[in-house]
């Protein structure tokens, strides 16, 4: 309690020494503060959308993959090889995220799946909120697949829950063997990995047994199909652990 | 840089709790293998908070670091990084600490 002014269960913000008179009214220069214990995550606002995502996505009956990289990776090209592929067995749409342009989704549409481009600006990632007011646009049937193209990056994806129901880490041979040392956060994230752009590795340096160990590392246990979205190698393990994850 | 949208969701996490109510300080707790740098969210605070309840709020970071326990012998240890196996090799642990994102306690004007 504050002897001045007889405020209880708060924290003086700025403590004074209480030898004064008490002959003034409230105001006297010093301000009283509470503390509130909050616990609460960050990220609350951020994963409760994700969770009305994942409402709404199994309501219909739709698998949504979250596919995550760095720019370059071969993202934008599995996905075209996979909707020419799959196209007449599976209904696949896509939620492009790009910094700017809309050069990913025109490259889908190109294939025949509806696509919807969200551009996030100066953001380096796709939330909760943006996914969903691409689903709205998109309106996916039900039973279908939703395919989403985070933005180019690493890093700050796997920090945001979008409501998916798999996250995918594509990476290649040409990035390096160490990817999973240097970006452990997004490979523990991961409930796949794709290791693409094999068709390279007689061209380039590359320690698969390395890049194993480095992805086991980060996240034991972890699924690692090695494929080529160009040349269509290994494609077809893709293939399979879609189709096991159809609702 | 993330840390820009972090520390949005910061604001918004606390608005949504407390309303209008003005915050003289924050406390949050970052872990050290969040993926969250604590010093860019500092960086930051200042001008993601101006015309905001939290304007002016004195921000106050805690860092828990690292700590798994070991799935196959049961060992406990500490890693600064994720990629730190146990002793006994395995790499199959459970974090215990080192992955917090969220928001300890405000200081509120009464």
């Amino acid at each position: 309690m504050c002897a001045t002014c007889g405020c209880s269960g708060e924290t003086i913000l700025e403590p004074h020494e209480h030898d004064h008179e008490h002959q003034h009214e409230h105001g006297h220069g010093h301000s009283h503060t509470r503390t509130v214990t909050l616990e609460q995550a960050v990220l609350a606002r951020n994963d409760a959308l994700a969770e009305l995502n994942r409402k709404w996505l199994a309501e219909r009956s739709i698998l949504a993959v979250n596919l995550m990289s760095s720019p370059g990776a071969g993202k934008t090209t599995l996905l075209e090889r996979t909707i020419r592929e799959l196209g007449s067995e599976l209904r696949v749409s896509v939620v492009e995220g790009d910094q700017e342009t809309v050069l990913d989704a025109d490259r889908i549409r190109a294939t025949g799946a509806p696509a919807v481009q969200i551009n996030t600006g100066s953001g380096c990632h796709l939330d909760a909120k943006m996914l969903a007011g691409g689903l709205q646009t998109l309106d996916p049937p039900e039973g279908s697949v939703v395919l989403i193209e985070n933005v180019g990056n690493l890093v700050c994806p796997a920090l945001f829950d979008l409501g998916e129901q798999a996250r995918v880490v594509i990476t290649s041979v040409t990035e390096g063997a160490e990817k999973p040392r240097k970006y452990p956060q997004m490979f523990r994230a991961a409930d796949l990995v794709l290791l693409n752009k094999i068709d390279l590795l007689p061209y380039v340096r590359f320690d698969i047994e390395d890049f194993l160990d480095g992805a086991r590392r980060a996240n034991p246990g972890v699924e690692v199909l090695q494929l080529s979205a160009t040349t269509g190698d290994g494609v077809a393990d893709w293939y399979g652990w879609l189709r096991v994850r159809l609702p | 840089m993330h840390e820009m949208a972090i520390t949005q969701s910061v604001v918004h996490a606390v608005c949504d709790r407390m309303g209008d109510a003005q915050i003289r300080r924050i406390c949050l707790e970052i872990g050290t293998l969040s993926g969250v740098v604590a010093d860019s969210v500092r960086f930051c605070f200042d001008l993601i908070t101006e015309g905001t309840p939290l304007e002016g709020a004195s921000l106050e970071i805690i860092q828990p670091t690292g700590r798994a326990r070991c799935r196959d012998c049961g060992a406990e240890f500490a890693l600064n990084d994720l990629l730190v196996l146990c002793e006994c090799g395995s790499a199959n642990r459970e974090l215990l600490a080192g992955e917090e994102l969220k928001i300890r306690e405000v200081e509120v004007m009464a």
